[in-house]
């Protein structure tokens, strides 16, 4: 059990980075970024080929990053400059990367076992009697670097939209003829908002090949709306007030969303339909508002009182 | 301070909705002329209030500001020198930031935005004391979403944005059509205040002829993308402006002001025939004047419509 969640857990740290890269296009942006499902992958891809050909874990990672925001930028520039819609420039870029990543990897799957990742620097943890005993050893480097990685994107985040671009970047999704209005160039905010999220999404992808020792080009599908589920389950779990909080919300949401999965496989659900229930799962969680007004009459009835239904399906 | 040179405007072109929205129009503001806009609906003030601000390209013309030519400058390079309110309270703010975050925005408007904190404490104390003068209680509440505030204060908290940057020229487009009667007064009063303490020229479209006529130096009415009329003179008083555009016409005619005054008289006696009962010279103006300025009536007719509004109001009330 506790095998079992730990690993959950592990996934979820990993995610989690993906979870703010969605979060930054989908909230702050106000946009869904569908390159995320191209980035993943390209990722993963970019940080199998380096490390195979003999790079630094941490360069390929870094090259991975860069790869990704080259991606965000693509998408920016189709949506900025050319003026296609956001959703349709996500789509391209995304087809785009299914060919780009298969020339980057070469074949489907690229093996990355036996190979120095960046866990690697943290394998003497594995190998300590409490961790090896419990049957955990192999995930704690990842959960250890996850626990270094995920805290340093919030904080690095946090301050960034604070400052005065971060605070551009907030208005420019938030209100955009306001934003013009002060002097903010938009279209260049867009594409830097777009830029980050992918970036923060491959390096997601980066992470997760080489936690799962191979970099798969299938492995981007469905994963914005696995960004999605993340998010809205932090949100309508773990509350939204104040940024910061937002943003561990997020790491929260992508863990939740990960022992639910490890939950309901280990209920029995075939691993096939996981994506159906996921889609299902986010499905309803976007439909919540909707679906809580046309509850609330018959909570309301139930209850007797106006006061506790209130409380109860705030949530 | 303002130039406006020969600027056509025309939307859907080559299509069944072509829309002429500018048709030649020539408008020159002085330093700290503060002018009011009028026409009805589709006469082109948003249109030339956008062209000005950059948020629309112009087919032809040019625009200047303080000099500058800003014809193909985009909307946000043009921001530095501009304040601007919209029409819609929710246009103007962002509404899922703090106030004080909305005010770190305007207050660096046209400049470069780096990683500095975008907000610092000295900064707070300025935005409480400026706060302080909309005498909304809005200076203990800079950590409220402005989603949170309702339209009018937003409307008010635009305006002290507009402003927070000396704007070389204030914008505002409709900036009370939204509120009711007792805020739109209010946001008015304040609009006066601070445009009179800072002297900023101002280009006004607003929708009520009184307003229009009491507020500013000058007035400009608009119709089917011309400029009809240009009435310059001290703020009148409120109670006559019948008289107001007697001494207009008694003035020699500028050059670039054509059928002012004669224009000018029929425009009222026929808009005052019934709100201003002692318009016996008007009629008479009136009648004189038939025909020979037909073509501007059906103008004033939208214009009396709103004001028909106004008197009745009171009276259904």
């Amino acid at each position: 059990m506790l095998q079992i969640l730990l690993a959950a857990v592990m996934l979820g740290l990993l995610w989690a980075v993906m979870t703010i890269g969605v979060y930054l296009t989908f909230r702050i942006l106000g946009m869904a970024d569908l390159t995320v499902e191209g980035t993943i992958a390209m990722g993963a891809a970019i940080a199998a080929r380096a490390i195979i050909g003999g790079i630094n874990p941490y360069a390929a990672t870094l090259l991975a990053i860069l790869g990704g925001m080259a991606a965000g930028l693509v998408t920016g520039l189709l949506h900025t400059k050319l003026k296609i819609p956001a959703l349709l420039s996500g789509i391209l870029t995304m087809i785009a990367l299914y060919s780009i990543n298969l020339r980057i990897l070469g074949k489907a799957i690229l093996s990355l076992l036996r190979l120095e990742t960046v866990y690697t620097v943290f394998g003497g943890l594995s190998q300590i009697p409490f961790f090896a005993d419990a049957g955990i050893g192999h995930l704690v480097p990842v959960i250890a670097l996850g626990l270094l990685c995920v805290p340093a994107i919030i904080c690095i985040l946090y301050w960034f939209f604070r400052t005065e671009i971060g605070c551009a970047i907030r208005a420019t999704g938030d209100n955009p003829q306001m934003s013009r209005a002060q002097g903010i160039n938009t279209g260049n905010m867009i594409m830097l908002g777009l830029v980050i999220s992918n970036g923060l999404v491959a390096l997601s992808g980066a992470l997760i090949a080489q936690q799962q020792s191979f970099a798969d080009i299938q492995m981007g599908i469905g994963s914005i709306v696995i960004g999605l589920a993340s998010v809205i389950i932090g949100e309508v779990l773990f509350g939204k007030n104040s940024f910061f909080s937002r943003l561990v919300s997020l790491v929260l949401g992508a863990i939740t969303y990960r022992v639910i999965i490890a939950f309901v496989l280990e209920l029995g659900m075939p691993a096939n339909d996981l994506k159906l229930f996921t889609a299902i799962t986010v499905a309803l969680a976007l439909s919540l508002p909707e679906l809580k007004s046309y509850l609330r009459p018959v909570v309301t009835g139930l209850k007797g009182g106006a006061k506790n239904a209130r409380g109860k399906w705030s949530l | 301070m303002l130039a406006v040179n020969g600027v056509f405007k025309t939307f859907n072109r080559g299509t069944v909705n072509e829309k002429t929205a500018l048709h030649n129009v020539n408008l020159h503001l002085k330093e700290g002329d503060f002018v009011t806009l009028i026409g009805g609906n589709g006469a082109g003030k948003s249109t030339l209030l956008n062209c000005i601000a950059g948020l629309h390209e112009v087919d032809s013309g040019s625009i200047l500001i303080d000099g500058k030519d800003v014809t193909k400058l985009p909307e946000h390079k043009r921001a530095g020198i501009l304040g601007r309110v919209f029409q819609d309270p929710m246009e103007g703010t962002a509404a899922n930031m703090w106030l004080e975050e909305n005010m770190a925005l305007a207050f660096r408007r046209g400049q470069r935005r780096t990683l500095k904190w975008g907000i610092s404490g000295k900064e707070r104390e300025l935005y409480r004391t400026l706060l302080s003068r909309l005498e909304l209680g809005l200076e203990n509440r800079l950590n409220v979403k402005v989603g949170m505030l309702s339209g009018g204060q937003r409307q008010a908290v635009t305006l002290l944005m507009a402003i927070l940057k000396r704007p070389k020229l204030l914008l505002l487009d409709e900036h009370t059509a939204a509120l009711d009667p007792k805020t739109a007064a209010k946001v008015l009063a304040l609009t006066e205040k601070f445009i009179g303490q800072e002297k900023l020229t101002t280009l006004m479209v607003i929708h009520n002829m009184r307003d229009a006529i009491r507020f500013g130096n000058r007035l400009i009415m608009m119709h089917e993308g011309r400029i009809l009329l240009d009435i310059e003179g001290e703020a009148p008083s409120k109670s006559s402006p019948l008289r107001t555009c007697y001494s207009v016409s008694g003035r020699p005619a500028e050059p670039n002001l054509p059928m002012t005054a004669s224009f000018c008289l029929e425009f009222f006696s026929r808009k005052t025939a019934g709100l201003f009962p002692s318009g016996g010279a008007g009629q008479k103006d009136d009648n004189q004047g038939k025909g020979k300025y037909c073509l501007p009536l059906p103008a004033c007719a939208a214009m009396f419509h709103q004001s028909d509004c106004d008197k009745a109001a009171p009276a259904g009330g």
